[in-house]
């Protein structure tokens, strides 16, 4: 077994619910492997994760893996990781979600999770389209394109997440698609590490709904598309503008700090003692 | 209620402005950084109560409060914490509806969405208050009964009795039972999350405690994955519905005034059973026997209590602030043994104890 298996299987919940529901070709199982990678590398122990997620391909992911994991309901995982944070802070709290849970039924909760900034790292796994419940349009889907509730094309525009998490407030937002998988590493390495509100967007296909409907070809076909459409951030700030318009940007968007909702909080409790003191 | 809250072991708080409730929230906000605990004021109801569930499970005793746009709100994730059997108290202060309704008159217009508000077959428990007092002892209670039976408690105040003022008196070294939920002793690698024990009740870890397990809205197995397996599906529902029925008599209370030689018994609750204790001595002195039932359980519905009071009485009347919610509990019970008449008012004012009388008059 090559190294990098056996480090999975560390993780892995192999002796319990498998086979997965995932499509033969899905990017779930890439993300997966890079947030378990990730997590390998900074050392966490498996207490220390409570892995979050809400409804969807994305929801099932906590169950295959042997942290403590939470399984919500559609698009209010931030708000029940929100209450793990705060009730206790020694815990590490990573939000997967799908792009309906993230900017659909769950986009309030995301903007003030975001504005709080609140100590989690949100994984959203953007696939532009609801693909468990059969291929609907989702809130990613581009214009024009085809699901089975625009079946004569989508008339509106798409959300883009990893710029609304950074105009929300999110302190650290990174965006890599599952056709790169080593920078995705790199990504949710960082974003663990980020002290506040860490967002992933991971670019994904579902060759399975989206890619049928729109004869995208298969899962290898979608993932030479986003190979050939990711632009690193860096080499994007010398190129034109009519040039990156079918892009996609991938790297790291946001870096920067704020006050942490669990840090000044502590604070808020010691003007609270302080008050009732005096 | 705060106080009751604070006195439970309530570490933790997330809720969202609305009338009539939001009294709750500002005092939590003062009181809850002073004992190391958490107030959070989130961006709706859906996630102050999963803020709720969530610190529920990492360990701390939390709560919320609301009224009825907000406990519609609620609904979903009230669901989730009755099937993955997460501790937790939600405070419903009624207010007239449908929709935003009267946000400042009372109602009782929410006990039935309290019974079935969240969707499937579920069991709930739901607590009311009459008293100030009462609101206090009905959330300790509602918190230990949430512990000790891992299930989401409501406990449904009217607005009259939310903005109470009253007097009320706390006995030196008054002792108050407070149960915690019960954890698992044994090895991590030994413990079932979802095991169907004898009381129906399995032990509780919480996160990050060292027993990793998954908590899941879907129906899942004893080991708490999803399951579709008939053989899997039908002992875990009856498990839920067993752990509450099998200990109706630590969850139901009543208070029985006067029904000792009563012929006819009033069924109140809320700020109505003011009005009609009030009835009731005004009936006596005319020399009426007349008797209250005052419900503090609403859910699980009493039938023992209203059995008891048909014993001798063979006209109830149930006035409420609704179109007839528990009355149709009453008449369903008591199986055409009494006559049952009902005294409904939804103009956003109280129930007087003179329209009470005025009813006993009616029907006698």
């Amino acid at each position: 077994m090559p190294e990098v298996t056996k480090l999975i299987h560390k993780y892995l919940r192999h002796d319990k619910k498998f086979p997965h529901v995932w499509c033969p070709g899905c990017g779930i199982g890439i993300m997966l492997g890079a947030l378990i990678r990730a997590i390998d590398r900074i050392g966490y122990e498996k207490d220390e994760i409570v892995l979050v997620s809400g409804i969807g391909c994305s929801g099932r992911l906590p169950v295959y893996v042997d942290f403590n994991t939470l399984h919500t309901t559609h698009g209010r995982a931030l708000t029940f990781a929100t209450g793990i944070k705060l009730a206790k802070p020694s815990l590490k709290v990573i939000v997967i979600m799908g792009d309906g849970d993230a900017v659909a039924i769950g986009g309030n909760h995301f903007i003030h999770a975001a504005r709080r900034n609140i100590d989690v790292t949100a994984i959203i796994l953007n696939n532009s389209i609801y693909g468990m419940t059969g291929g609907q349009n989702s809130p990613t889907t581009p214009y024009g394109m085809r699901s089975t509730t625009t079946t004569y094309s989508n008339i509106e525009q798409s959300f883009r997440i990893s710029e609304l998490a950074v105009t929300a407030g999110a302190v650290f937002v990174g965006r890599g698609t599952v056709y790169h998988a080593k920078l995705l590493d790199s990504l949710m390495e960082k974003a663990f590490l980020k002290q506040g509100f860490s967002v992933v967007e991971v670019i994904a296909h579902c060759h399975t709904q989206y890619g049928r409907q729109n004869r995208l070809g298969s899962a290898v076909e979608m993932m030479q598309w986003q190979r050939d459409h990711a632009i690193p951030v860096e080499k994007s700030l010398k190129m034109k503008s009519e040039e990156l318009e079918d892009k996609i940007l991938i790297g790291v968007l946001v870096d920067k700090e704020l006050p942490v909702y669990q840090d000044e909080y502590e604070k808020i409790r010691d003007r609270a003692r302080a008050a009732m003191e005096k | 209620m705060v106080e009751g809250a604070l006195r439970a072991g309530c570490r933790f708080f997330a809720g969202y402005p609305i009338t009539p409730a939001t009294e709750i929230s500002e005092v939590l906000s003062v009181k809850l950084p002073r004992v190391n605990g958490t107030f959070i004021q989130m961006e709706d109801e859906i996630a102050s109560i999963g803020a709720v569930i969530g610190a529920s499970l990492a360990g701390v005793k939390a709560m919320t409060a609301t009224s009825g746009p907000g406990f519609s709100l609620m609904q979903e994730n009230l669901g989730f914490a009755v099937i993955a059997e997460i501790p937790c108290v939600i405070v419903n202060v009624m207010r007239g509806g449908p929709s935003t309704g009267l946000p400042t008159f009372p109602a009782q217009g929410d006990v039935m969405q309290a019974r079935w508000g969240t969707h499937g077959d579920h069991p709930i428990i739901v607590l009311s208050a009459s008293t100030v007092r009462e609101c206090y002892d009905m959330t300790v209670r509602a918190f230990n009964l949430s512990e000790k039976f891992r299930t989401p408690v409501i406990l449904l105040i009217d607005e009259v009795i939310a903005h109470m003022r009253e007097k009320i008196v706390f006995l030196e070294n008054e002792e108050k039972e407070i149960f915690n939920r019960v954890k698992p002793t044994m090895p991590p690698e030994w413990y079932i999350p979802y095991e169907n024990t004898p009381s129906g009740v399995p032990p509780m870890a919480n996160f990050g405690e060292g027993y990793r397990y998954h908590v899941t809205g879907l129906t899942h197995d004893i080991r708490g994955f999803p399951t579709l397996r008939q053989d899997e599906i039908g002992p875990f529902i009856n498990r839920l519905h067993r752990k509450i029925s099998a200990h109706f008599s630590e969850i139901q209370s009543a208070e029985y005034f006067q029904t000792e030689d009563a012929e006819i018994t009033l069924i109140a609750y809320g700020c109505v059973a003011r009005s009609a204790k009030r009835a009731v001595i005004e009936a006596r002195e005319k020399g009426l026997r007349v008797g209250l039932l005052k419900l503090i359980t609403l859910w699980p519905f009493m039938r023992i209590a209203v059995e008891k009071v048909i014993q001798t009485s063979k006209v109830l009347i149930v006035p409420e602030m609704n179109m007839g919610q528990i009355s149709r509990e009453v008449k369903r019970v008591s199986r055409g043994m009494a006559r049952v008449f009902t005294l409904n008012k939804v103009d956003g004012t109280i129930i007087t104890p003179s329209e009470i009388f005025n009813r006993i008059r009616e029907v006698i």
